[in-house]
């Protein structure tokens, strides 16, 4: 294959795993920008996601226009139970508090997740097959349509929801200033509350969709929780367009640097790139300097 | 129709309420005065349950309210003004009125809804204007116009007014002076202010509360407040005595 077409095929991939960081990106700051914390267990629902999924489907057999939506409802519910159980009974809580909290979380859900599919890694057949479509040379795996299609419908629907619907401008108003917006009446709380169950919902999209080109083990989820984390801090924490660019930069850059460096170095470029965020800019490429800076709970 | 009685707040181990008791009648404006620190925004606060009080009793249109949450202390009719405007900055300017009007929100009142944004509208042309501006480009009088706005989106039978002249230049906080007692000849609101500017909060108001370090000192009608020699002195910067070294 000459170098050009080599190139086009590692930007492809980048492109699509690129678009599965950029939701998990998402997930993250939906949350930070509501209560300000880190949710460390978003890769965990995005493991959840996938494994769900491939319960659904592989195991039970259910055709795959009934396996997602019922996925995606189940991380929603996982969500909810996470915020009810762990994040609203805490009496005082404080950023670091509810960030270990999120810590355990993702601990106890990769826990159960061995408990219940083992070790193995499973397996979840591509949507539409495997037969790969010729494009500038370099051969376009169906599955990479449609990662980037539902990261697209996904990032379309999200705008939708945060600028049109009245929950959705409620959500901003917590996340831009949380007294003003308990002084509209707005229940805090159960912004929190949706919060979780929004970011379960759409990181569980993310494993849904990445789950057929990466397979899916109960371990998988702190790897790409942290490239995932890595693109909201390159876009700019609680950044929403900052983070899909970044998502889809950080993807491209990896799978650039594994094809024409080193396979092995995957990881290590994109830890690199949150590391070299964190030293120069910490408020990421999109960032103001003021709102990365921790908010109070 | 408010009457909170002998209500104590704390801030940690500090007690920024003392056992502080005042009420506010259907249709009255009431001004709270004092200085820096007194305590006049942690009364506001400790009404509307931003900062719940430890100790006393507030009883709005009859019931309790004491311990509630904010937002349903909002629900039940009292809507405050916060202290510098707090409007959502990066939102639009009619985002904000919406989200004024958030516990009121249904698909079913939507058109009475858009109806509530006219009339706030009318009620300061220069919102119609700035509609679709982001509300944190809008000038400070303007701001704190939307801020006033967004809550009167809710309805409120009572308004909680916190330093409505903070950091405006004289002359637009003349304006904005002039709005509230508009507000009250024209839409008949019933309004709690506490404001530094004690001369033209007295002006505005009927009544009057001075709070000095937590604690009432002194009740009495606003014009018995702007001729008391004592709140003269210390709130309204006559009879100084001049001091030559």
């Amino acid at each position: 294959m000459p170098l050009y077409s080599q190139i086009i095929q590692y930007v492809l991939s980048g492109i699509t795993i690129g678009s599965v960081y950029a939701i998990i990106a998402l997930g993250f700051n939906i949350i930070y920008n509501s209560t300000s914390i880190i949710n460390f267990a978003q890769g965990e629902f995005v493991m959840l996601g996938g494994l769900t999924m491939i319960f659904f489907t592989v195991m039970l057999k259910f055709p795959l226009v009934i396996g997602f939506p019922l996925t995606v409802l189940v991380l929603t519910l996982i969500g909810i139970i996470m915020e009810r159980f762990t994040i609203s009974p805490i009496k005082k809580p404080t950023v670091v508090t509810l960030i270990i909290v999120t810590i355990a979380v993702s601990i106890l859900f990769k826990g159960v997740a061995m408990l219940v599919w083992g070790k193995d890694t499973h397996f979840l057949p591509p949507f539409s097959g495997e037969k790969g479509i010729a494009f500038m040379g370099a051969s376009l795996n169906p599955q990479y349509i449609w990662v980037v299609g539902i990261t697209v419908v996904v990032v379309v629907l999200l705008s939708i929801f945060f600028k049109y619907t009245i929950i959705g401008k409620a959500m901003t108003a917590c996340a831009v200033n949380r007294t003003a917006a308990s002084l509209m009446g707005i229940n805090v709380k159960r912004m929190v509350l949706l919060s979780f169950a929004l970011s379960a919902a759409i990181g569980g999209i993310a494993g849904i969709i990445i789950a057929p080109i990466t397979l899916m083990a109960y371990d998988n989820g702190a790897m790409l929780g942290l490239k995932g984390f890595g693109a909201a801090v390159l876009g700019g924490l609680g950044n929403f367009y900052g983070a899909i660019f970044a998502g889809l930069l950080l993807g491209v850059m990896e799978s650039l640097g594994a094809g024409l460096i080193h396979s092995g170095y995957k990881d290590a470029i994109a830890l690199l790139v949150l590391l070299l965020v964190l030293f120069i800019k910490p408020s990421g490429i999109f960032g103001v300097t003021e709102v990365s800076g921790f908010k109070k709970f | 129709m408010l009457r909170i009685k002998n209500i104590n707040t704390y801030y940690g181990k500090v007690h920024a309420l003392k056992n502080v008791s005042i009420h506010v009648n259907v249709g009255e404006i009431v001004a709270l005065i004092g200085a820096n620190g007194a305590g006049k925004t942690t009364v506001l606060n400790s009404i509307s349950g931003i900062t719940p009080p430890r100790e006393g009793e507030a009883i709005f249109k009859g019931v309790n309210i004491l311990g509630l949450p904010t937002d349903q202390i909002v629900k039940m009719g009292i809507s405050q003004i916060p202290e510098g405007r707090q409007i959502f900055a990066p939102l639009t300017v009619s985002t904000n009125l919406e989200l004024g009007a958030y516990h009121r929100y249904s698909r079913k009142n939507k058109s009475s809804l858009k109806k509530d944004i006219e009339d706030v509208f009318s009620f300061f042309p220069i919102l119609r204007e700035r509609r679709n501006q982001i509300a944190g480009t809008l000038s400070g009088g303007e701001q704190q116009m939307l801020a006033i706005g967004r809550a009167l989106m809710s309805k409120p039978s009572l308004l909680l007014l916190d330093e409505p002249s903070m950091g405006l230049a004289p002359m637009i906080s003349k304006d904005i002076f002039r709005m509230i007692s508009r507000l009250k000849d024209e839409l008949k609101t019933t309004i709690l202010i506490v404001e530094q500017n004690a001369k033209a909060a007295l002006q505005l108001a009927d009544r009057g509360y001075v709070i000095e370090t937590g604690k009432i000192i002194m009740e009495e009608s606003s014009k018995g407040l702007l001729n008391n020699k004592e709140v003269q002195r210390a709130y309204l910067g006559k009879e100084k005595k001049e001091i030559w070294e």
